[in-house]
């Protein structure tokens, strides 16, 4: 069972839901951009939901199935097309042994994902199938994929007959290209004037066109700091929002340096990452703060949501 | 502003929380940060993802459905970290610092290698040979791991030769480059940009994404570099 890449796409990467344990060596997690999105689909087909997938940005890859096989495309609307063929994404599809499938046209979003049943199979690299381009290890040999690349595909529960299969709309994120994302407040957000947080709070901000997976840089009106601050680096996560000396800010994403030494205005709440990881250049968001409760509780809601559709799949087969 | 009371434990994000023991480049803190860290590793709690030490700091990730289901008394997960965290600062007092002995790192200082040594010796008004000298006097301390995989944040460089990082950054600095900012010293983990003024080069891979430990330094480590020969 395997996948032969026809066209690479711009960045077309393995993923999944990152390698954890490696930070302190300067090895962050990584992972898909749009977590939702991968795990949704993995589960829709039986998959763990940490099953690495495919993760495409526009013009994406197009891929020839080599075996039967049961797939879903999640995330970003790339039009995709199976032999010719529109389908949607977030549906469980079914290829034959020569099936093409492509993505013609970008709708919305920035990152489509592919998963297959039974998942793709890479060498783990530290406990991971996710690509580390930086390290230039693990996914497909520590890079994007080629022309030509083969990736098999791993032994499926799921029965190649199984009756099609969907996601619910209520479980898929609010995506927008303007979306207002939820933030908590970071440690050095009291250190922020007056007017900064007012503009922090209420401005919209662009994503410029040097972001990437490492992180989005924002546009928008400054921020200050009442007075300047020297910081030692220290720890980030994904979501962190940075304020730069310019008095923009940056989001660090999936492929984030594990520490930063710039003053941490905020964090992006995790379950409202997907919505803002499928941001491209020109698009623009906006915040809103609430507190670390509220965002905890949002975070088990969330995870809770995510186990009953789990729990309905699992049931329904 | 008032002045900070240290310890700060403040969440990073839902899944995280940060200690700060203070703001400025030291042993003691470091030492401090180390040891929280290699605790929770040693004895992790039910949701325990990961920790990671930095200059003065240390950060604990967790899962937080898994923390509110072991500690349900709590309001919340990060309150039960913060509990937890709380008690095992508590504990490290008492702690005695390990002296382990350095770890030797040979450095080609030949011109080749290190790109900005000459310009260092003049701008400091030293012959390169006493640059040499002088750097490789002192045994260094890892204080955290980032940048890239592997690249040691070690310090402090003596003031004589402490040196502000390029105006313009390389484009490509070589894996296993030395390099000097301020009075930080760093070995560049792999082929890189990076902004640091370059005197020398080893041959130890720092990062050797093969093995099962893939970074050579860990913070709380020493090193002690020597000319190669």
């Amino acid at each position: 069972m395997s996948i032969i890449v026809t066209k690479p796409g711009i960045l077309t990467t393995v993923q999944d839901l990152g390698r954890t344990g490696f930070r302190r060596f300067g090895i962050g997690p990584g992972g898909a951009m749009d977590r939702t999105a991968a795990r949704l689909i993995n589960i829709l087909l039986g998959n763990d939901e940490n099953a690495a997938v495919l993760e495409m940005h526009f013009p994406a890859a197009e891929i020839t199935f080599e075996s039967e096989c049961i797939f879903a495309v999640g995330g970003a609307s790339f039009t995709p097309f199976l032999d010719g063929v529109e389908i949607d994404n977030w549906r469980a599809n079914e290829a034959q042994a020569g099936s093409s499938l492509k993505f013609v046209d970008k709708i919305s979003g920035n990152r489509s994902y592919l998963a297959v049943a039974g998942g793709f199979t890479v060498k783990e690299w530290l406990g991971s199938s996710s690509t580390n381009l930086a390290a230039r290890s693990g996914g497909h040999r520590g890079r994007r994929l080629e022309l030509g690349d083969r990736l098999a595909i791993g032994d499926s529960p799921n029965e190649i007959s199984s009756r099609p299969r969907w996601i619910s709309p209520a479980m898929i994120p609010r995506y927008s290209r303007f979306p207002t994302v939820r933030i908590t407040r970071g440690a050095e957000y009291a250190s922020l004037t007056a007017e900064g947080k007012d503009v922090l709070a209420t401005a919209k901000f662009t994503i410029t066109g040097d972001s990437d997976r490492m992180g989005f840089r924002l546009k928008g009106d400054v921020i200050s700091l009442i007075e300047p601050q020297e910081m030692l680096s220290s720890a980030v996560n994904f979501g962190t929002i940075q304020l730069l000396p310019s008095g923009q800010m940056v989001v660090l994403m999936a492929d984030h340096q594990t520490t930063g030494g710039y003053p941490r205005v905020g964090h992006v709440v995790e379950c409202d990452l997907p919505v803002l990881a499928q941001l491209g250049p020109g698009d623009s968001v906006a915040f809103e703060i609430i507190d670390h409760l509220d965002a905890e509780k949002l975070y088990i809601e969330n995870e809770r949501n995510i186990g009953v559709f789990r729990a309905g799949i699992t049931v329904g087969r | 502003m008032a002045a900070n009371e240290y310890p700060r434990i403040f969440q990073l994000g839902e899944s995280a929380i940060t200690v700060e023991f203070g703001d400025s480049i030291s042993e003691t803190l470091n030492d401090r940060a180390v040891s929280l860290a290699e605790r929770f590793d040693r004895a992790p709690f039910p949701g325990f993802i990961e920790s990671v030490p930095a200059y003065a700091s240390t950060t604990v990730f967790y899962d937080p459905v898994a923390v509110r289901r072991a500690f349900p008394d709590f309001n919340a997960a990060g309150d039960a970290v913060k509990v937890l965290i709380d008690s095992a600062i508590a504990g490290l007092d008492r702690r005695e610092t390990k002296t382990a002995k350095p770890i030797e790192i040979p450095v080609d200082f030949s011109a080749e290698c290190g790109l900005d040594l000459e310009a260092l010796a003049v701008r400091s008004s030293l012959k390169v040979t006493d640059v040499i000298s002088i750097f490789t006097a002192r045994i260094y301390r890892v204080y955290m791991i980032g940048f890239l995989p592997g690249f040691a944040y070690m310090g402090e460089v003596d003031e004589r030769i402490a040196s502000p990082r390029k105006e313009t950054p390389r484009t490509l600095v070589p894996n296993g480059s030395i390099g000097i900012a301020g009075r930080q010293t760093g070995i560049y983990s792999l082929d890189s940009p990076g902004g640091w003024q370059i005197i020398g080069r080893t041959d130890v891979s720092m990062f050797r994404p093969e093995d099962e430990e893939p970074c050579f330094l860990k913070a709380g480590d020493h090193v002690q570099f020597v000319p190669a020969s």
